[in-house]
């Protein structure tokens, strides 16, 4: 069967037909939009570990999937990277079958609570909704989704996807972020024997050193992790491949496939005077302090600077992490600098909305040109160039231009830079033979994710360069794919 | 897993671990490093290896208990485990021969200095070392070194052994001794700082290992960062290893200090 005929398989069920006469789309479309349950503004500002979403009750999840209009031909589907059968799993959870819900989003993803709280779903699934072209908000996908993946959690009814007959054959991923994970799941669920190799002592990459627990606690992605792990699933920390053991040595131990997810490895600066200085920092550096390694916990043996007036450059959602953590490790004044406008943020708008309901001060049109420190080299200041919007530039955004005799001096403690990240070298430089972009990416081909050596795929932010969950993901998923229709022949 | 094999004090604050690490003792050369971790709340740090031996499949860690963390894996005892170790990591030495090469090593840089010295007089150098502490009782792995090299001279600040004085002036008894192709140097930043700035009087290219904050270690964090020659540089990657006369010592020792005023315990 075709994809296009199983979605229509599914959609035929006896249950689902029933279902969708039993209300007419005008009574569906009547229904307004669910509003995710939020923890005060002020309170969650102040702490540390408690998540901001709430998640939806049992009725309003239903309620919301009474919205979903079960289209013949599913559009919010085709803006799903990982392919999940949304209208599918969304109907499960109109009639009240939330565990079917969850096991329809395993099909198709290995991390559902993961994605149904991390997702930019306004840019995927949610972009692509019947409803927006009726000029209605779309369907609340991603809270539906995050209600499912809880609820069967909760409920301690975890299912185990079906797995193939074993068919011996080793494969292995480097790196054990959300690429990584997406590809070992389905490999797995294919009979393959999985092993992860993971550089950090945790499993969960980016999940779990750079999103922050209020956005996404660890236990959540520990769950998941159990999940794949109940696949079959191996896992093994502190292994760098390129560096503990070598491409040579997976040949030698048998491993047939080697997929290639190491994320981006190195943070960027912006080479200013000052940049140096003790005090300012990559978000990369900050938010694994912790998120990795429960800086802030009085446990923790590792240090983390706990600074009142603290500066984050950037507009990504990165950035919006980095300035949220600081504004609950005590910061009083917690600033974004970026120097475009608000328009151009990168960064999601409910993390704009949330870093503002917090107490977050916006720099727009500002552009850090220098740190100055004290005479122990400590950053104290920092010099903000003021900015305006020109002519659009590559990236068909409006390029800022500094405003000639602009200059502010404003008083901080701490500096997060969060710039951007460049891919890490470590893999490139191990694997002789990959061919690799001046950006330092991995070139693979876009179809199948296969890099110029035969054997290792790859995908994430190591081809990608800097990018999201779900689009790693996807990419996990493709080459999963690939690889077992190159290692079938 | 890492299994403490063997613990041998070398003073009262210095402690030499053999720890099992098979496959870290198979790809690890002279100048390569580990991050470790101790306990489940642990602080990751970076520590030189000091040696290894492939058929027992144990690396060598030499390790001076200065800091919190630092006196945790001190304390660790034979058939203790440590919770977490990941490497080699960064670049290992570059060795050639080059002719003369002397290798200035002090306080707990000298356990790290021990296989480059190795691999330099290997490589058919004459290597002469240059060991340096505050007193006798604090002067290390002097017989190993005189195994593998072709001279030994030792310096200490109150005399009490070798020769009294710093480390520069037994380099620099060297250099104006005879001709000197090569320094490498490891110990306290300001400790290098110092051989640096005496052999960049001399003109003697001079290789400088750093040993800064570190979280990650493969390049993700950046805490590590130090000016080298005006361009911001990755201890973690780019180096261990530096020319030296084109290090920002003082930024270095500036950003060692960083958490000083926040360590914990």
């Amino acid at each position: 069967m075709t994809t296009e005929e199983l979605i229509a398989a599914r959609r035929a069920e006896p249950w689902r037909e029933a279902l969708r006469k039993s209300k007419k789309n005008k009574e569906r479309t009547d229904i307004v939009r669910v509003e995710m349950n939020e923890l005060d503004a002020e309170y969650r500002s102040h702490t540390r570990l408690e998540e901001v979403n709430l998640g939806l009750t049992k009725e309003q999840a239903m309620l919301e999937a009474q919205r979903c209009l079960d289209c013949p031909n599913p559009t919010c589907m085709q803006g799903c990277p990982v392919s999940i059968n949304i209208p599918t799993f969304i109907k499960n959870i109109e009639r009240g079958e939330f565990l079917e819900a969850a096991k329809v989003l395993k099909e198709t993803s290995a991390l559902p609570a993961v994605c149904g709280r991390v997702c930019p779903q306004e840019k995927q699934c949610e972009s692509k909704c019947m409803h927006l072209k009726m000029g209605k908000p779309a369907v609340a996908i991603g809270y539906l989704e995050r209600f499912a993946a809880d609820y069967e959690r909760e409920s301690g009814n975890i299912s185990v996807p079906e797995v193939a007959e074993k068919n011996g054959m080793k494969i292995a991923v480097v790196g054990s972020g959300p690429a990584g994970l997406s590809f070992a799941g389905d490999m797995a669920k294919r009979g393959y024997d999985v092993t992860v190799f993971e550089a950090l002592h945790e499993i969960g990459g980016v999940l779990k050193y750079g999103i922050p627990e209020f956005r996404l606690p660890n236990k959540i992605v520990d769950v998941e992790i159990e999940g794949l792990r109940k696949l079959g699933v191996k896992f093994l920390t502190n292994c760098i491949v390129g560096k503990t053991i070598s491409y040579d040595d997976l040949h030698a131990d048998g491993f047939k496939g080697i997929f290639a997810a190491s994320g981006a490895g190195l943070p960027n600066f912006m080479n200013i005077p000052g940049e140096n200085l003790v005090g300012v920092m990559s978000s990369n550096e900050y938010l694994t302090r912790v998120n990795l390694m429960d800086a802030a916990n009085p446990e923790s043996d590792t240090p983390v600077l706990q600074g009142k007036k603290v500066a984050v450059i950037g507009g990504g959602n990165t950035a919006m992490d980095s300035v949220r953590t600081a504004r609950r490790l005590g910061a009083e004044r917690a600033m974004i600098v970026y120097r475009r406008s608000e328009e151009e943020m990168p960064a999601r708008l409910e993390e704009v909305k949330h870093a503002k309901e917090e107490g977050v001060e916006f720099l727009t049109l500002h552009n850090p040109i220098e740190y100055l420190g004290d005479e122990r080299g400590r950053v104290r200041q920092m010099r903000l160039q003021k900015m305006e919007l020109g002519e659009p530039d590559a990236s068909g955004r409006r390029r800022p231009v500094p405003i000639e005799g602009t200059v502010e001096t404003i008083d901080v403690d701490e500096v997060i830079v969060s710039v951007g990240v460049s891919p890490n070298p470590l893999i490139p430089r191990a694997f002789q033979g990959l061919e690799v972009s001046k950006k330092g990416t991995i070139v693979v081909n876009e179809g199948n994710m296969r890099s110029a050596l035969p054997d290792v795929y790859a995908g994430g932010d190591i081809v990608r360069g800097g990018a999201t969950v779900i689009l790693a993901m996807g990419d996990g998923r493709k080459a999963a794919a690939a690889m077992d229709e190159a290692l079938r022949k | 897993m890492n299994k403490i094999v063997s613990k041998e004090h070398f003073s009262a604050n210095v402690v030499k671990l053999e720890v099992e690490a098979p496959l870290i003792a198979r790809s690890r050369k002279a100048g390569h490093f580990v991050i470790v971790k101790v306990g489940e709340k642990g602080e990751r740090i970076p520590l030189t290896i000091a040696g290894a031996d492939t058929t027992k499949g144990t690396i060598t860690l030499v390790i001076q208990a200065v800091g919190g963390s630092s006196k945790k894996i001190c304390e660790l005892n034979v058939g203790d485990s440590i919770t977490d170790l990941v490497g080699p990591l960064g670049q290992a030495t570059h060795i050639e021969k080059v002719g003369t090469v002397v290798c200035a090593g002090g306080g707990v840089g000298v356990a790290p200095l021990l296989p480059i010295v190795e691999a330099f007089h290997k490589a058919g150098n004459r290597v002469i070392v240059v060991l340096a502490a505050r007193t006798k009782e604090l002067v290390i792995l002097e017989e190993q070194m005189r195994a593998h090299s072709d001279e030994v001279i030792v310096m200490t600040d109150d005399g009490s052994y070798g020769t009294k004085g710093l480390v520069t002036n037994g380099v620099e008894s060297v250099i104006n001794r005879e001709k000197v192709d090569l320094c490498v140097t490891i110990g306290p930043a300001i400790m290098m700082k110092f051989v640096s700035a005496l052999t960049k009087k001399y003109e003697v290219p001079t290789v400088a290992s750093l040993n800064t904050i570190m979280v990650d270690g493969t390049g993700m964090c950046g805490a590590c960062r130090i000016t080298v020659g005006g361009k911001t540089k990755f201890v973690c990657v780019d180096g261990p290893e530096f020319d030296a006369h084109q290090v920002d010592f003082d930024e270095m020792l500036m950003r060692l200090g960083a958490y000083k005023d926040i360590e914990k315990k």
